[in-house]
């Protein structure tokens, strides 16, 4: 087999014309702005994490056309199932960025509600989620609705999981409405493809029966276009699709990682010449269909949106100690769901009311 | 003797292991290039080459497997999950095979297997990353579970858990890697199921594994000094097989017990603890034995409420205020507990 590359815009700009692939009235205006501020969110999020602000940050860096472009192939009603890097996903899903911040920051354990943006809780355990994806997309089915369908988000590292393998199975025989979105960022934390896959991703797929499709992961055009047919394709009954976006992390794994002890300096300075932003940005100055304001006005966006988020997330109150025993169980009525559990809230209720009354003398 | 980390403890042990026996190996995820996530086979790939440490992909269900099947062959693995929280998935191959293969093929095989995996909370890794389950593979018969809580016991018992000829869930602690002790020079491999009584005492016995034996002995000795209580420590080692005896033992004589566990109360380690106690001793038990664990909810991920889930060094302290009151061998003092005791 060939590996073959969709790209619909060279790293230097160049329009690519794929009528296999079409675009339809696509915002590339828009595609720019999105990946400079979803960058800019996560380079204040690393920086914050640095002084002690977040917990932990998984940095998007090098990957936003990957998830922009997807993103914005997704529907109103379609539903997003994404890992835990997937910050330009939630950006287009309209999330606020700062609810993500409160998830690192441990106000909340990421308390958004999945049907308001159609975009699932984080992921950690890795490649679970595309079994989620995948039962999720047989409840589409279930209903019969023909305007809906599911993208599920893992790396080139989730292949290697039981489940992942599982879920392909699943809605493969099922012709569940699924679109596998695999970001191929060329590592599993330091581990590279190699160790997961002796073929390219993509064709993985074709063993259980579905088209699987390489795209370059940092070409927000291709990522859309291949995106949107996919999920064309879901909806019309087609079944699953596994897209590979090629593409490359270019910063640490998260931040308790330090990527010059396994990677060499030459491969991220290759990497960096085909920047996701650049070209869209090369493109839209040659082609005139935007101007230096434009990119001013973009730039001057993302100072605010980051000014914003920090002032947000230093302004994120710790969460109240009793809210330790709140959400163990759906079920809990007026108390907590169990006589054990009501007791160590009273237990508890008690030491923190000792130390109120102490502060009272 | 030689000071060290439990880190530099369990690291050397593997290599002096790899190096007396060449059947030993090592698997598991980025354990080689990136040296292992806690750095615990730091410089055993360029040593030993990747024949004998194998970067595996993403798969604990898969690696678990095929350690299993190299096991049986004559191999002697030592995989290593990242965590415990991710053997989980692979608790079937652990589980349904691992711990059964020795008696369904009616002695034929064994599987001379060492799972090594760090449990604890306190880390900030939220629900799913923060759980102390080592009670799945301790509720298994045919699985042996050990749980160092000295850079000492974390060499003994490594050295032992690798020349069983049972599969070992070996339990290290993230709390614990950074931790000194003196660690013996000489190759003594500590003999599984046996407890030890760490700090000898009459009024009370406190029991403890992995951490939580740390912050037992600390107790005790904090206890001698404020109020002098004579406070016998036990830390059980084994969890599986579990070292009756020594416990019954301990609270012949002194007459009561705490039991200190990092997971949940119901259940928990702590509860078969307790019935031990209860079954070979409750004639010479002057009051219940309390049980010191962490709240029942999934781990929070913010600090301050991670920090009230986990039992605390308060929690046990007014867990042995309140059993002595029982007893009525000191006056009860208020006792400051939060977090749970029961
Ligand atoms: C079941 C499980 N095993 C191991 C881990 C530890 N872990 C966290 S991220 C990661 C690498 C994942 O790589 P990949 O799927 O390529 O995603 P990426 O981080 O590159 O986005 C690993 C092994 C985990 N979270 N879950
Ligand atoms: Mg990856």
């Amino acid at each position: 087999m060939t590996t073959e590359t969709i790209q619909l815009l060279t790293p230097e700009g160049e329009r690519v014309e794929r009528p296999d692939y079409p675009l339809g009235d696509v915002d590339i205006r828009g595609m720019y702005r999105d990946m400079v501020l979803v960058r800019r969110l996560d380079s204040e999020a690393v920086a914050l994490q640095r002084q002690g602000e977040l917990g932990l940050w998984a940095s998007l860096l090098g990957q936003e056309a990957a998830q922009v472009g997807s993103a914005r192939a997704l529907s109103p009603r379609d539903m997003a199932f994404p890992s835990y890097r997937e910050h330009g996903v939630a950006w287009c899903r309209g999330l606020p960025p700062v609810r993500l911040i409160e998830m690192f920051r441990g106000v909340n354990n990421g308390t958004w509600d999945p049907e308001e943006h159609k975009f699932h809780l984080y992921t950690i355990v890795i490649g679970d989620q595309a079994l989620h994806a995948t039962g999720y997309a047989m409840g589409i089915q279930r209903d019969a609705s023909e305007d809906e369908a599911v993208i599920a988000y893992f790396g080139d590292g989730a292949t290697s999981q039981g489940d992942v393998s599982e879920a392909f199975g699943w809605a493969a025989v099922f012709h569940a409405p699924v679109v596998f979105f695999c970001q191929n960022n060329q590592f599993a934390i330091s581990a590279p493809p190699e160790r997961q896959s002796r073929v390219p991703i993509y064709q993985r797929a074709s063993g259980f029966g579905f088209p699987g499709v390489r795209v370059d992961g940092n070409d927000v055009l291709a990522c859309y276009a291949v995106t949107r047919k996919a999920l064309r394709a879901a909806r019309d009954g087609e079944g699953p699709t596994l897209i590979e976006a090629f593409t490359y992390r270019m910063g640490a794994h998260t931040t308790t990682d330090d990527p010059t002890r396994y990677r060499l300096a030459s491969e991220v300075e290759a990497w960096r010449l085909r920047d996701p932003i650049e070209r869209v940005r090369a493109y839209l100055a040659r082609t005139r269909e935007a101007d230096a304001a434009f990119f001013e006005q973009v730039e001057a966006e993302a100072d605010e949106l980051a000014a914003t988020l920090r002032a947000a997330c230093l302004a994120l109150p710790d969460p109240p100690p009793m809210s330790l025993f709140d959400h163990v169980y759906a079920s809990a009525g007026g108390g907590s769901g169990s006589a054990i559990l009501d007791a160590e809230r009273e237990q508890y209720a008690a030491y923190l009311g000792g130390f109120a009354e102490e502060g009272a003398e | 003797m030689t000071i060290m980390t439990y880190r530099q403890a369990l690291h050397d042990t593997l290599r002096a292991e790899m190096l007396r026996d060449e059947r030993v190996f090592l698997m598991g995820e980025e354990i080689g290039v990136f040296e292992g996530s806690y750095k615990i086979t730091a410089g055993l790939l360029k040593e030993f080459g990747d024949k004998r440490v194998r970067d595996t992909p993403i798969a604990e269900e898969g690696f678990a497997g095929a350690a299993i099947g190299a096991a049986m062959l004559g191999l002697r693995p030592v995989i290593e999950m990242m965590t415990i929280n991710f053997s989980m998935l692979a608790l079937d191959q652990i589980i349904n095979h691992a711990a059964k293969i020795y008696g369904m093929f009616g002695g034929q095989a064994r599987v001379p297997l060492v799972i090594r995996t760090p449990g604890g909370g306190g880390q900030q890794l939220g629900a799913t990353h923060s759980q102390n389950i080592e009670l799945f593979y301790a509720f298994v018969p045919g699985m042996k579970v050990v749980a160092p809580s000295t850079p000492a016991d974390a060499k003994a018992l490594l050295l032992a858990a690798i020349r069983d000829d049972d599969p070992v869930l070996f339990l290290e602690n993230l709390g614990l890697y950074n931790t000194k002790g003196d660690v013996p020079d000489a190759d003594a491999p500590a003999e599984i199921g046996r407890a030890s009584v760490t700090r000898p005492g009459n009024d009370l016995t406190l029991i403890g594994y992995s951490r939580m034996a740390h912050v037992a002995s600390e107790v005790a000795a904090s206890l001698a000094a404020s109020d002098g209580l004579d406070i016998e420590v036990v830390d059980l080692r084994s969890l599986r097989p579990l070292d009756r005896a020594t416990l019954v033992e301990s609270v012949k004589k002194t007459h009561a017990a705490v039991v200190l566990e990092d997971d949940w109360l119901t259940y928990g380690i702590g509860a078969e603890v307790a019935a031990s106690i209860s079954d070979g001793a409750f004639d010479y038990l002057d009051a219940p034995v309390r049980r010191v664990a962490m709240a029942e909810v999934p781990m929070p991920y913010a600090k301050p409420l991670e920090t009230a889930a986990l039992p605390s060094r308060d929690d046990v302290i007014g867990a042995i205020r309140q059993t002595l009151a029982a007893v009525g061998r000191r006056a009860p003092r208020p006792a400051a507990a939060n977090g749970v005791a029961q």
